[in-house]
């Protein structure tokens, strides 16, 4: 190998690895702040000498010694009672199991690693940057871009993350049966935080993030992969990947947003969008229906419309019907409104808003202006309709929407004097 | 979710009169500057924090027809002057409160709080939807 950085599929290899790596050291050492530490120094090893070395007959197996042997060094570094330790810990240097023997034990190490990261103890932004790093596999530096926070910041997140984790003595081990479904949802929102900052863009002008999104949908088939059967797993993952279809027909030259009714559909991604509807046809047949897959079904709806106005508006009512049933959600009552616009008409819909301008959760926030000005709009009041756009322009803390919602209130503005002239 | 916390000092020498404050008082507002920043590096929120200097030397900057710059040392009628500001990163808008509210603080001469007015801005960073 003659090129001087990783090229792309030992990257790849590298991030996959990742969890299963630090599985092996956390069970050896139990000690999952120094571990994580431990598995970077073994990751960053790997970037530096495997394009010069080439690669290691059984790489997992490298990065575990190395990642233990950073783990000897830093125990003996430490305290006179820490160093009794090493004894075993330098025996356990030498044995590395082999790739495939104790797959069960790495499916369940990822899973374990998985439920520590996304723990209800600490606050989102340091679960998602601690979820990346010690799974995803991804540098601090990379993290810190995606997130525009300085790489010092972003490390100190990390490592207080880890100091939480520490101090509320989560066990390595799998959460019992009556905590189980509630940490799982934990994982499935942070990775659905993870995908939607990189899809909504949140930081800075541009409006999708395509390397969150890109790691957000490889984490999930990764659970995916290691519980096929979980509906709402399934779903998670059909929901991102009918969303990340229509990224290329989302903006337009400028960066500039481009709502679904106006996108071209050509440019919409088939391979992924026929994937995902397979994907959330399998998780109804799972039995009971939880949220990412009522969302994966409708975004499955608009998916296969093949243009804006042969979209099952119907069908997607009946879903977020039931949704409403599940939840009392106020976003999903805003959608539902929506939906029941495009069915009964603007009146139905803007007479649904009502009851949610007296919604704390919901008041005052810029969805609900706009989806007002929308049907306002549909309604034929256009000076109602610029009214709201105004209002939803000034309350939306994205760019990309608010230069969207103001360029809206400048098109009804103008074509309204153009029929006065 | 991002914010920007800005310091506003009053018209005058935008400055609370620094240059005539004990060397003590002096001493005091300077630790306190320097651990809140280390706090809020230490916490994993602070993006970046700047002091700004005194509006004495500052210019007001337009382009002239041709593009080039024409700078005019005359300050304009304000109040209030932009003595510093932080850019945080977040959990929640009381969070970022709570920071400017201990910006404001900030001892004064006789090491009495200054209580000084922080302005607090969100970025336009837009957070990301809720999930269901």
């Amino acid at each position: 190998m003659t090129s001087r950085t990783l090229d792309e599929d030992a990257e790849h290899l590298l991030r996959e690895l990742t969890p299963q790596v630090l599985g092996a050291v956390v069970r050896r050492f139990g000690d999952f702040a120094a571990a994580e530490d431990a598995v970077q120094d073994a990751l960053v090893a790997a970037a530096i000498q495997w394009p010069r070395e080439g690669m290691p007959n059984n790489p997992r197996g490298w990065l575990i010694q190395v990642a233990l042997r950073r783990m000897t060094d830093q125990v003996r570094a430490d305290s006179a009672r820490r160093r009794r330790e090493n004894a075993s810990a330098e025996q356990a240097d030498l044995v590395v199991p082999s790739a495939d023997a104790e797959y069960v034990t790495e499916r369940d190490d990822t899973l374990i690693l998985l439920f520590m990261c996304c723990h209800a103890s600490l606050t989102n932004a340091s679960a998602i940057a601690l979820t990346l790093r010690a799974i995803g596999g991804l540098t601090t530096a990379e993290i810190a871009r995606a997130f525009l926070v300085p790489e010092s910041t972003m490390a100190q997140r990390i490592s207080r993350a880890k100091q939480t984790i520490k101090a509320s003595g989560i066990p390595f081990s799998m959460p019992t049966a009556d905590e189980r479904d509630e940490r799982l949802r934990a994982v499935l929102h942070v990775l659905y935080l993870i995908f939607n900052e990189g899809y909504t863009t949140s930081s800075g002008p541009d409006l999708q993030r395509s390397d969150l999104t890109r790691e957000a949908i490889r984490l999930t088939r990764a659970v995916h992969r290691l519980l096929p059967n979980d509906a709402e797993v399934t779903g998670l993952l059909a929901l991102m990947l009918l969303t990340d279809a229509r990224r290329t027909a989302r903006t337009g030259p400028d960066g500039e947003l481009i709502p679904l009714t106006t996108q071209n559909r050509t440019l919409w991604d088939r391979r992924l969008i026929d994937e995902g509807i397979t994907l959330v046809t399998a998780s109804f047949a799972k039995g009971a229906v939880g949220p990412y897959q009522l969302q994966a079904a409708i975004a499955a709806l608009h998916d296969e419309a093949p243009r804006a106005e042969d979209t099952d508006w119907p069908q997607i009512l009946a879903l977020y019907g039931l949704w409403m049933r599940m939840s009392d959600n106020p976003m999903v009552r805003l959608n539902h409104a929506v939906a029941a616009a495009m069915v009964h008409g603007p009146a139905e819909g803007l007479a649904l808003l009502q009851p949610l301008d007296t919604d704390s959760r919901l008041a005052g926030h810029h969805r609900l202006a706009a989806v007002r000005a929308h049907l306002l709009e549909l309604a034929g009041d256009r000076d109602g309709a610029i009214a709201h756009y105004r209002t939803a322009a000034e309350r939306t803390t994205s760019i990309p929407e608010r230069n969207y919602l103001l360029t809206q209130a400048a098109r009804l503005r103008e074509s309204g004097e153009r029929s006065q002239a | 979710m991002k914010y920007m916390l800005m310091m506003n000092a009053p018209r005058g020498d935008g400055n609370w009169g620094v240059a005539n404050w004990a060397p003590e008082d002096l001493k005091a507002m300077v630790g306190f500057m320097r651990r809140l920043d280390q706090t809020l590096r230490e916490d994993g929120e602070l993006v970046s924090a700047e002091g700004l200097a005194a509006p004495g030397q500052a210019k007001q900057v337009r382009a002239a027809a041709d593009g080039t710059p024409i700078t005019d040392g005359v300050f304009p009628e304000t109040k209030e002057f932009l003595a510093g500001y932080w850019i945080i990163d977040v959990e929640s808008p009381d969070r970022a409160y709570a920071i400017a509210a201990k910006a404001s603080t900030c001892p004064g001469p006789g090491g009495k709080p200054l209580n000084m007015p922080i302005e607090v801005r969100e970025v336009m960073s837009g957070p990301p939807v809720d999930a269901p």
